[in-house]
C-alpha cells in the first residue's frame, strides 16, 4: 500500500494506464463473443436471407422483354399505344423479325411467351407459332436474292462483304445483347470483325450478320467464314434495300461484294414488296391485335410492379392501373379468406387452449407433469401424421361419419362432408396448432400467484367476478403471445390445406406453391409470397414489443 | 384440536339415483336412436340408470367387483343388440356409468372442492374439468385410429366389419411389411436418416457456439443478430421454401457445371443446407435459455485454475449446458425428419424423404402404408418426449432447482 503512485493515471499490473487496459479487455471480449457469433451468422445470411431477399427481387424483376426483344422494346417506346387503334408502325414490326428470329435460334422466344401469356392471354402460342416460320419468312427474300446473283448463295460473299474494321461497338453491344439473353458470358474470340463502312451503309443487315457471327462462332463453335447465314440477314438487306440512302450509299460502294449488292439494286422489282407487318400478320392475325402489342410495351421495362398488381387483383393497362376482370379476381379473395381463417383457427386455440392451460398452471406440479404429456406428445409428432389422422377421421366414409351413421344420427346417404372444404381445414389446424397456444398461456398462467384469486373472494367477489376482473386480466398477455404464435403459423400453413383443404379450405400459400410447381409464374409467387412475409413480419414486431423474442419458450 | 368436518353420504332417492338416471338417460337417447326410437331409449335409460345406482348401492359388493358385474351385465346386452361392436360399447357404457355411481354416491364428487363450495359451483367444478378432460381427448384421440387402422388386413383407408368386430382375419402386419420390404418407402426413410442427422449436427455445433457467443456480456447488436438467427423460425415455411427455391436452383446447376460434383451430391448438400437453416433457431433458443441460469464464477473458477479456454469449454461448460444443447438438437432433428415443404421445392426426386412420400401417398391416397409409417412416427416421437423430459429433469436438478 505504501508504493501507491501519488499523482498520474491509475495503473493496471502491465503498467499501460488503468482506462485504457479496460477498454482493451472490453474490446477483446466484443471481439470474442462476435467471432464466435459469425460462423452462423454468416451461415444464416448466407443460406436463408439471401435467398429471401433475392425473392422479393424477383417479384418486380421483368427483364425478360427488354433481353429477349431490345431492339423493339426501344423503337416500342415511339409508340404511344394510345392513339385510338392505331398499330406500331413497321420500323417495330422490322426490329420484331431480327429479335425474334435470333430468339428463336436459341429457343428463348417460347420464354418470353409464357411470361407474357400471364399478362394477355393468347401471346404464348402467338410466340411459338411465329417462331417456327420465322425461316420462311426470310427465305421470301433469300431466294430471289440468290436468283438475282448466285453470290448471294457463298458463305464467303457474305463474308468478306461484312467483314472491315470500324463495327466494333456495334459488334460488342450485339455481343451484350446475346449475353443478356441466354444468360451467359459470350465472351470469346468470333473470327469476325465488321466493317464499319457497311454497318452505316446496311444498318440492319450489319446487325443481323453480327448476331448470327456471334451466335455461330461462340455458341455453335462453327467458323463463321464458312456458314452460309441465317434467312434473317437476307430479310434484312430486303429491310436496307428500301431506304432511300442506302440505294444512293450502295450506288457509291466500291468494296468487297459491291457487285452482287448493285445487282440486286438493279431487281429490286424482283423482292417481295410485302411490309414486315403484313409478313407477320400472314403469319397470325394476332399481331394486328391492339392488346398484344399494349401488353409488350407495358411490360417492356426492367423492373414492374405487375407481379404485385397481379397479386392485389389489378393489372397494368396501357392507361394506367385497372381492376382485373370479375372473373379473374382470385387474391383478394384468397388473402381475405387466409386471414378470416386464420382468425378462427386462433379464436378456437384460445377457446380450447385456455381452459386446458388454466387446469395445468393450476394442478399440483405432479399431475399436470402428466397431463402435459398429453399436450406435449401431440406436438412432438409429425405433422403429416396428425393431418392423415383428420384425413381418417372426416373422409366419408371416415370415422366421424361412421360412428354418426351407426348411431343412427346421419342418414346413410347424406354423410357430412366434413372434409376438401373449409370446415376440414379449421378443425384439422385447430388440432395441430392448439398446443402452441397452449404453452404459451401456461406459462404466462404459471406466473399468476393463486392467491389473488383467493384474495379477490376473500373480499367477496363471486367465482366469476374474482375470475374476470382478477384473474383474466394477467393471463391476457399469454393470450396474445398464443394468438400471434399461432395466427403467424396459420397464415403460412400449406401441407393441411393441401391435403384436408379441397378447394374452398385452401389458403395463399397453395396457390404460391401452385405457381412455383405448376404454372411456373414465378414472379407472381414471389409477389404473393412478399405480401405474406409483410403480414408475418408486421405481426412478429407486435409479438416483439409484446412478448420479447428472447421469451419465446418451447415444450415449458 | 383438529377441526374435522362429517361430509355426509348424498341422498340416494334425492340426488344419486335422479342424477345416474339423467346421465344414463343421454346413453339411452343415443343407443335408441340408432335402433330407431330415441325417446323409448331415454326412458329405458334413465329407467336402467336409477335401477343401477339403487342396485349398487344396496348389493354387497366391492367397487371392483361392482363395476365387473355390470360391465359383463352390459356387455352382454351389447353383444345382443349389436354384436362384437356392440359389446365394446356395452362395456364401455357400463364401465362409465357404474363408475358414475359410485363417485356419486362415496360423495368423491366433491373431493377436490372446498368443502364450502356450494352444489352449483361443484357442478361448475365438475363440468369444467369435463370440458377439459374433452379437449385433451380432441388432442390426443385422433392419433387412435391411425395406428389402429395401420394393422388393417384390407387396403382401404377406412375401419372394415371385420376390425370393428374385432376378428383376427381383419387384422394383419401386411401394411408393416410393405414399409420396411419396399424400396417405395426404404429409400426415402433413408434419405431421411441422411439428411435429418447430418441437418441438426450443422445446426447445433453452429447454433451452439453462436448462442455463447451471444450470451457474453458485451455483444454489440445483439437485438438485431437474435432478429436474423431467429427468423427462419418466423418466416413462414412457404415463403423460406419460395426463396431457397429460387437461390439454390441456379446456384445447384453452377456448381453442377463448374465443380463437375454429381447431381445427387449436389441435391443432398442443398436440402441439407436449408433445413440446417430451418433448426438453427430452436438452437439458438434452447442453449439461450439454458445459459442463463449457467454460474459465470465456474468458468472464471476453472481459468484461476489454470485451465485454457478450450479445456473449460470442454470440461466444465459443455457437461452443464449439455441438455440444453440435445433437446436443441431434437428440435432440430425433428423439424428436418418432419419437414416437407423446404424439400419439395429445393429437392429433387432423388432426394425424397419419408414425410415427402406421405405427403404424395395422403395427396394421391395410394395405401395405409402411409398409417404404418405414421405409427412408427408416433413412437419415434413419444422416444424423443420421453428423452427431453428426461433432459430437463436432469438439467433442473443439476441446476439445483428442485425437482418438484
Amino acid at each position: 500500500m505504501s508504493d501507491t503512485t501519488e499523482s498520474g493515471p491509475m495503473l493496471a499490473a502491465d503498467g499501460t494506464p488503468l482506462k485504457q487496459s479496460l477498454a482493451r479487455a472490453l474490446r477483446r471480449q466484443k471481439m470474442r463473443a462476435l467471432l464466435l457469433i459469425a460462423p452462423l451468422l454468416i451461415f444464416i445470411v448466407v443460406t436463408f436471407v439471401i435467398p429471401i431477399v433475392s425473392m422479393l427481387f424477383r417479384s418486380v424483376e421483368n427483364q425478360i422483354v427488354s433481353h429477349t426483344l431490345p431492339g423493339t422494346v426501344e423503337v416500342l417506346e415511339e409508340w404511344s399505344g394510345t392513339d385510338g387503334d392505331e398499330l406500331p408502325p413497321e420500323i417495330v414490326y422490322q426490329n420484331l423479325y431480327i429479335d425474334l428470329f435470333k430468339a428463336a435460334e436459341a429457343k428463348e422466344h417460347t420464354k418470353l411467351g409464357t411470361r407474357l401469356n400471364y399478362e394477355q392471354t393468347g401471346i404464348s402460342s402467338l410466340f411459338r407459332t411465329t417462331g417456327r416460320n420465322l425461316d420462311d419468312m426470310g427465305e421470301e427474300w433469300q431466294d430471289p436474292l440468290e436468283d438475282i446473283d448466285e453470290a448471294f448463295e457463298e458463305a464467303d460473299f457474305w463474308y468478306s462483304l461484312m467483314s472491315g474494321t470500324g463495327g466494333e461497338e456495334l459488334l460488342e453491344e450485339r455481343r451484350n445483347q446475346w449475353a443478356a439473353l441466354i444468360d451467359e458470358g459470350m465472351a470469346g474470340d468470333i473470327g469476325f470483325t465488321l466493317s464499319g463502312e457497311i454497318a452505316e451503309m446496311l444498318p440492319w443487315t450489319a446487325r443481323a450478320y453480327s448476331d448470327f457471327a456471334i451466335y455461330a462462332a461462340i455458341v455453335d463453335e462453327d467458323v463463321v467464314a464458312e456458314e452460309e447465314p441465317w434467312e434473317a440477314v437476307y430479310a434484312a438487306l430486303g429491310m436496307d434495300l428500301r431506304s432511300a440512302e442506302t440505294l444512293d450509299a450502295i450506288a457509291s460502294y466500291s468494296g468487297a461484294g459491291a457487285d452482287p449488292l448493285k445487282a440486286a439494286v438493279a431487281n429490286i422489282d424482283q423482292l417481295p414488296t410485302i411490309t414486315f407487318k403484313e409478313a407477320f400478320a400472314d403469319q397470325d392475325e394476332d399481331w394486328l391485335k391492339l392488346e398484344n402489342w399494349q401488353a409488350i410495351k407495358v411490360y417492356s421495362p426492367d423492373y414492374t410492379t405487375g407481379y404485385f398488381l397481379n397479386a392485389i387483383d389489378m393489372e397494368k393497362g396501357i392507361e394506367g392501373i385497372q381492376k382485373r376482370p370479375d372473373n379473374q379476381q382470385i387474391y383478394i379473395m384468397l388473402f381475405q379468406r387466409t386471414l378470416i381463417m386464420s382468425l378462427i383457427i386462433t379464436f378456437s386455440c384460445i377457446l380450447l387452449g385456455y381452459p386446458v392451460a388454466w387446469l395445468l398452471a393450476n394442478l399440483p406440479v405432479r399431475s399436470a407433469n402428466v397431463l402435459m404429456i398429453l399436450v406435449l406428445l401431440p406436438f412432438w409428432t409429425s405433422l403429416l401424421v396428425r393431418t392423415s389422422a383428420w384425413k381418417v377421421l372426416l373422409q366419408q366414409q371416415g370415422v366421424i361419419n361412421e360412428i354418426l351413421v351407426w348411431l343412427g344420427f346421419v342418414d346413410d346417404a347424406n354423410r357430412l362432408i366434413l372434409m376438401n372444404n373449409a370446415t376440414g381445414t379449421i378443425i384439422a389446424m385447430t388440432h395441430i396448432l392448439l398446443p402452441f397456444m397452449i404453452l404459451p398461456l401456461y406459462s404466462v398462467m404459471k406466473t399468476i400467484p393463486p392467491s389473488y384469486l383467493r384474495a379477490a373472494k376473500s373480499l367477496g367477489a363471486t367465482n366469476w367476478t374474482a375470475f374476470w376482473r382478477v384473474y383474466f386480466p394477467q393471463s391476457v398477455p399469454g393470450i396474445g403471445a398464443g394468438s400471434i404464435l399461432v395466427f403467424i403459423l396459420a397464415i403460412g400453413y400449406y401441407i393441411t390445406p393441401e391435403i384436408v383443404g379441397g378447394t374452398d379450405g385452401v389458403f395463399i400459400s397453395n396457390r404460391i406453391a401452385y405457381h412455383i410447381s405448376s404454372s411456373l409464374n414465378w414472379g407472381l409467387a414471389a409477389a404473393l409470397g412478399t405480401i405474406l412475409l409483410a403480414v408475418v413480419l408486421l405481426l412478429y414486431w407486435l409479438y416483439d414489443r409484446i412478448v420479447g423474442i428472447d421469451n419465446v419458450k418451447l415444450g415449458g | 384440536m383438529a377441526l374435522t368436518v362429517q361430509v355426509q353420504s348424498p341422498s340416494m332417492t334425492g340426488f344419486t339415483a335422479p342424477m345416474t338416471a339423467a346421465f344414463s338417460a343421454m346413453f339411452g337417447f343415443v343407443v335408441g336412436n340408432a335402433f330407431g326410437n330415441p325417446w323409448i331409449g331415454l326412458v329405458i335409460g334413465a329407467i336402467v340408470g336409477a335401477g343401477l345406482a339403487f342396485a349398487l348401492h344396496a348389493l354387497p359388493l366391492k367397487r371392483g367387483q361392482g363395476r365387473l358385474v355390470s360391465i359383463v351385465a352390459f356387455a352382454i346386452v351389447g353383444v345382443v343388440l349389436g354384436g362384437g361392436g356392440g359389446a365394446v360399447a356395452g362395456a364401455i357404457i357400463g364401465a362409465v356409468l357404474t363408475w358414475f355411481v359410485y363417485w356419486l354416491d362415496s360423495g368423491d364428487y366433491r373431493k377436490n372442492v372446498p368443502i364450502y363450495y356450494t352444489a352449483g359451483q361443484t357442478l361448475w367444478h365438475n363440468t369444467f374439468m369435463l370440458i377439459c378432460g374433452l379437449i385433451f381427448f380432441f388432442l390426443i384421440a385422433p392419433l387412435i385410429p391411425v395406428m389402429w387402422l395401420s394393422f388393417n388386413a384390407e387396403d382401404f383407408f377406412t375401419f372394415t366389419p371385420e376390425m370393428l368386430a374385432f376378428k383376427a382375419e381383419g387384422y394383419s402386419l401386411k401394411h408393416y411389411r410393405d414399409f420396411l420390404g419396399t424400396d417405395e418407402w426404404m429409400v426415402p426413410l433413408k434419405n431421411s436418416l441422411i439428411i435429418a442427422p447430418i441437418a441438426t449436427f450443422l445446426s447445433v455445433s453452429f447454433g451452439t457456439l453462436a448462442a455463447i457467443g451471444l450470451s457474453q456480456s458485451h455483444v454489440p447488436g445483439r437485438q438485431a443478430i437474435m432478429a436474423i438467427l431467429i427468423s427462419p423460425m418466423i418466416v413462414p415455411l412457404i415463403i423460406s421454401a419460395t426463396g431457397m427455391f429460387f437461390f439454390y436452383a441456379p446456384l445447384g446447376n453452377w456448381i453442377e457445371a463448374n465443380l463437375g460434383l454429381s447431381q445427387a451430391f449436389v441435391g443432398y448438400v442443398k436440402v441439407i443446407l436449408a433445413h440446417a437453416a430451418l433448426g438453427i433457431p430452436f438452437v439458438i433458443i434452447t442453449v439461450t435459455a439454458t445459459l442463463v441460469g449457467f454460474d459465470r464464477s465456474l468458468t472464471r473458477a476453472a481459468a484461476n485454475m489454470g485451465a485454457n479456454p478450450v479445456t473449460t469449454f470442454f470440461r466444465v461448460q459443455m457437461p452443464l449446458i449439455l441438455p440444453g444443447v440435445i433437446s436443441g438438437g431434437l428440435f432440430a432433428f425433428i423439424t428436418s425428419f418432419d419437414e416437407v415443404v423446404v424439400v419439395l421445392f429445393v429437392g429433387s426426386a432423388q432426394q425424397q424423404t419419408l414425410p415427402w412420400q406421405m405427403f404424395t401417398g395422403l395427396r394421391e391416397q395410394i395405401s395405409p402404408t402411409i398409417l404404418a409409417a405414421a405409427t412408427i412416427l408416433v413412437t419415434i416421437s413419444i422416444l424423443l418426449l420421453a428423452t427431453v423430459e428426461l433432459l430437463r429433469r436432469r438439467s433442473e436438478r443439476l441446476r439445483g432447482l428442485s425437482p418438484s
